[in-house]
């Protein structure tokens, strides 16, 4: 039962909706039973299913979301969260603050801010860092090149920081214009109005 | 990860700029480290370029305390993003199935009569 729960962890964060999340997971197995004789013995079964998952996805909901891809994040570079959590004191305890930020993340926020990110981004973040997928596998799932496959997950993996810096200011570990360039602060501010709460 | 050795005498110990960060350049190679964080990580890296960041990261404290980071944080975007299934929704797919196999089976069977049970019956599901 374990492709279940991963599938349907996926459809949450492609469509930021319980109900439609339950109707992408059924049409998918449904879509893969009729498929099933062009199912290959010895392909990954886990990537197949991701890649019927994710074209539901693309056939049924993107169409409707679909907006430009915004999110600027050109001027920060792999470690633009670390380089913020770093120069924070450490704890009494003496546990650095990054790792302090790191095990204070709920759930909950660590989903916000992925669902916060533009769909092509998240696309690849999810698939890569939450599912596991390598590159190849990605560019065979989401039927884009490898190339642009590796650009949308780095680009949205910066993306995924800014939002989590996004969440330690607002949970106090770090105040807007901490330490830093001029910029960073204002950057962690324009996340702030890109995250969408809601669902639909 | 190996735990670092630390500077190898280029870098003062202790030092608590993030790697690369500042105007003074920590170490030649930091950059090129960084750049590449994502792709070793990844695991997407040639033996021989791995190689060369593994030993960077061997004589470099603040890259590797980078890295042990980046890492960290993976595991906890991974580990934060399951979620429990709805109750009833095995049982909804299990009907679905049910009914499309009922729908269909002749069809099924005459594309390729020697199908191997689907993996839904195999316990995929």
């Amino acid at each position: 039962m374990e492709h279940v729960q991963a599938l349907y962890s996926a459809a949450l964060r492609m469509t930021r909706n319980p109900a439609d999340a339950e109707d992408l997971v059924q049409e998918t197995f449904l879509r893969a039973f009729r498929a099933y004789g062009s199912f290959e013995e010895g392909t990954n079964l886990k990537a197949w299913l991701y890649r019927i998952l994710t074209n539901a996805f693309i056939n049924k909901y993107r169409s409707a979301q679909r907006r430009p891809t915004q999110t600027d994040v050109e001027d920060i570079d792999a470690l633009f969260l670390y380089r913020h959590l770093h120069r924070l004191p450490p704890s009494a305890a003496g546990k650095s603050a990054e790792d302090e930020v790191l095990d204070s993340m709920t759930d909950s926020e660590v989903k916000e801010a992925l669902e916060s990110l533009p769909e092509s981004f998240r696309l690849a973040v999810l698939l890569a860092d939450v599912e596991g997928f390598s590159y190849k596998e990605i560019a065979e799932i989401t039927g884009v090149p490898i190339g642009t496959v590796m650009s949308r997950i780095h680009r949205g993996r910066k993306a995924l920081q800014k939002a989590l810096l996004d969440f330690a200011v607002r949970s106090g570990w770090v105040h807007e214009g901490q330490g830093g360039r001029p910029g960073d602060g204002a950057a962690a501010g324009a996340v702030t109005a890109g995250v969408d709460r809601g669902g639909r | 990860m190996k735990e670092g050795r630390g500077p190898g005498g280029e870098e003062p110990v202790g030092n608590r700029a993030a790697p690369g960060a500042g105007s003074v350049p920590l170490h030649a190679d930091c950059s090129e480290t960084v750049a590449r964080l994502y792709f070793f990580l990844d695991g997407a890296l040639t033996e021989e370029k791995r190689e060369a960041i593994a030993r960077h990261l061997d004589e470099c404290r603040p890259c590797l305390e980078a890295f042990d980071f980046e890492a960290e944080l993976r595991r906890i975007i991974a580990s934060r993003c399951r979620d429990e299934i709805p109750e009833g929704l095995r049982g909804r797919i299990l009907a679905a199935l049910e009914q499309e196999r009922a729908i269909g089976p002749a069809e099924r069977m005459a594309v390729d009569p020697g199908l191997p049970s689907s993996p839904f019956e195999q316990g995929a599901l």
